[in-house]
């Protein structure tokens, strides 16, 4: 599979990533080469084996316990903007 | 071999276009808030109210490298709503991400379940208030977490955010395109709801959020083949889907009937002016490039964990209405209103326990609900208890009072209170059953109406004035049977 210019537009848009022109045409370039790289595997013939999506462990789960909480500052410690504990960003409104 | 599914061949409810009738498809999408307490994927708090992001752990902010751990509560109320909904559960499902950005979702994404849902195909049959019922096609129903709250009007330039609803666990129901009236479609949001709490999985709270609808609505000449949907999102009460798919239906209707085309968009309701318009931030919004969560392996259920979690059902509105109906003999209409609602019914239940279950059905959907609906109360805050009514309804029935005297003596129970047979005797309230005194009384009101006798005669209808002179001599407290037969002895004789 080769990707396109505009694919990688649409993908940089969708992942809110700002491109300049020169940077699409290599950028194509590229992601089809990795995805070339990929594609190798579709080699193999894999119809008796099931999808694997991790390594042996089954899901870790958690008893329902208020444990965390009360972080508000430090949860926004970090943010560009907050006021009266609220994170604030430029307006928003549908 | 495949059946088709028509529900809907008799009974839709039409809408008339200039160029003719329009039939409306409907189908929901209920967001239903796990009432557990701690978030999905971390052990915040999801209390309601709570001070700006007071209940938020890194998880739920997307700190780096913070790793989501599932909280076992809310897969167990999502098997539970999986099995109230008569659904399939599946033993394997799988959590992945859906990608989008807007400021109230820290990571990006919402961990949610696309191709491999925990819960797969069942349904739920609604209650329409003609008395019938009909099925509604539940597709799917799957874990999820709910994102942050954007408020827009606390500042000119900065919309605020708090994050205390990040990472709080919801289900979301998805129904098949089964319903035909927006009557319908809020029959359905009850019907859900009553389940939910039966099953005691989700409040229900439609003010508080717990439960929100996005609503599918498109239109299609009866017969034909579905026509484009809109979908309207975020609808927070019953009324308002109503009212939405109202609006909708008709915008659509007089759309194609002046040559235009429905878009496939996605539409918010206004509840100010009623109507519906659509969202701005709409484009490619719809490209949400869902791939496994790598942070979260796929959750395994086992067979011996779901057959557990069925065994504790409770009885379900549906089949509790089929007993009522068959243990108490109560109307398909009086089973239904009282099996709605999980207090309600042991409420009734426990005022029939041993006494006439039909009077106790009369008296609790009668001035019961009269008076709590007048006094704006629900239920659980009635300050009669079912134990007071069940006694009130004891001196019925040995004939203490009567009938006429119970309801004053009700209002008395319900605005001050006490023990009904103490209220009687306090009062005097006991019925006359003393022939005699009814007697005397009769002949008391007859010898001073001998013009009204004479009409009688003429008239018999006239014996409903002259009960009533007797019960008004006797302060309401005469037998009104005793009341009859000696005025009829004594008038006819």
């Amino acid at each position: 599979m080769s990707v396109d210019e505009g694919t990688v537009r649409r993908v940089a848009k969708l992942a809110r990533l700002r491109l300049i022109e020169a940077e699409v045409a290599p950028l194509a370039r590229e992601l089809s080469g990795i995805l070339a790289w990929v594609e190798q595997l579709g080699e193999l013939d894999v119809s008796d084996v099931p999808p694997m999506t991790g390594v042996g462990a089954s899901l870790k789960r958690r008893a329902d316990q208020v444990t965390e909480g009360g972080l508000a500052e430090e949860v926004l410690r970090n943010a560009p903007h907050a006021e009266d504990g609220f994170f604030t960003v430029p307006k928003v409104v549908e | 071999m495949t059946t088709k599914h028509h529900p809907h061949e008799t009974g839709a409810r039409l809408i008339r276009g200039a160029t003719g009738d329009w039939e409306i498809v409907l189908g929901l999408e209920v967001h239903a808030q796990v009432s557990s307490k701690a978030k999905l994927f971390s052990g915040a708090s999801t209390e309601f109210g709570a001070e700006p992001n007071a209940q938020v752990s890194f998880v739920d902010a997307a700190f780096p490298g913070m790793l989501p751990v599932i909280n076992e509560y809310c897969v167990e109320q999502a098997v539970r709503t999986g099995i109230g909904l008569k659904a399939a559960i599946n033993l394997r499902s799988v959590f992945d991400r859906k990608n989008y950005f807007y400021p109230d979702l820290p990571s990006g994404y919402q961990i949610s379940q696309y191709k491999s849902p925990i819960v797969g195909e069942g349904a739920v049959t609604i209650d329409l208030p003609d008395g019938s019922t009909r099925t509604v096609g539940i597709e799917r129903l799957h874990l999820e977490q709910d994102a942050g709250k954007s408020i827009h009007d606390m500042h000119p330039r900065y919309s605020y955010v708090d994050l205390n609803r990040s990472g709080v666990a919801l289900m979301e129901i998805v129904t098949r395109p089964d319903m035909r009236s927006s009557e319908e479609a809020a029959a359905f949001i009850r019907k859900l709801r009553a389940i939910l709490r039966y099953l005691g999985t989700c409040d229900g709270n439609m003010e508080e959020g717990s439960m929100r609808a996005d609503v599918n609505v498109s239109v299609r000449r009866p017969g034909a083949a579905l026509g484009t949907r809109c979908e309207i999102k975020n609808v927070n009460s019953i009324r308002f889907v109503q009212q939405a798919i109202e609006y909708e239906a008709r915008r659509q209707v007089d759309l194609i009937e002046d040559g235009g085309k429905v878009e496939q968009e996605t539409r918010l309701f206004d509840t100010k002016t009623g109507t519906t318009r659509t969202m701005r931030s709409k484009e490619e919004a719809h490209d949400y490039r869902y791939f496994p969560d790598p942070d979260l392996l796929p959750l395994e259920l086992d067979a011996a964990y779901v057959e557990a979690i069925r065994e504790s059902l409770p009885e379900l509105p549906d089949e509790k209405k089929e007993r009522f109906v068959a243990e108490y003999g109560l109307s398909a209409y009086d089973a239904g209103v009282l099996a709605a609602e999980r207090e309600t019914a042991a409420f009734f239940e426990s005022v029939a326990s041993g006494r006439d279950a039909k009077l106790a059905a009369n008296w609790v959907t009668g001035d019961f609900f009269a008076a709590l609906n007048k006094a704006g109360l629900d239920i659980t805050a009635s300050p009669v208890s079912a134990g007071q009514l069940g006694a009130l309804i004891d001196l019925i029935s040995d004939g203490t009072i009567s009938g006429r005297i119970a309801k004053e003596v009700f209002e008395i129970l319900f605005t001050s209170g006490g023990d009904p047979r103490a209220i009687v005797e306090e009062r005097g309230l006991r019925q006359v059953t003393d022939t005699g005194a009814i007697e005397a009384a009769v002949e008391a009101i007859i010898s001073a109406n001998p013009d009204k006798v004479a009409e009688y005669r003429e008239k018999p209808k006239l014996m409903g004035w002259f009960v009533g002179q007797v019960m008004k001599e006797t302060g309401g407290k005469a037998n009104p049977q005793a009341v009859n037969e000696i005025l009829k002895r004594k008038l006819d004789g």
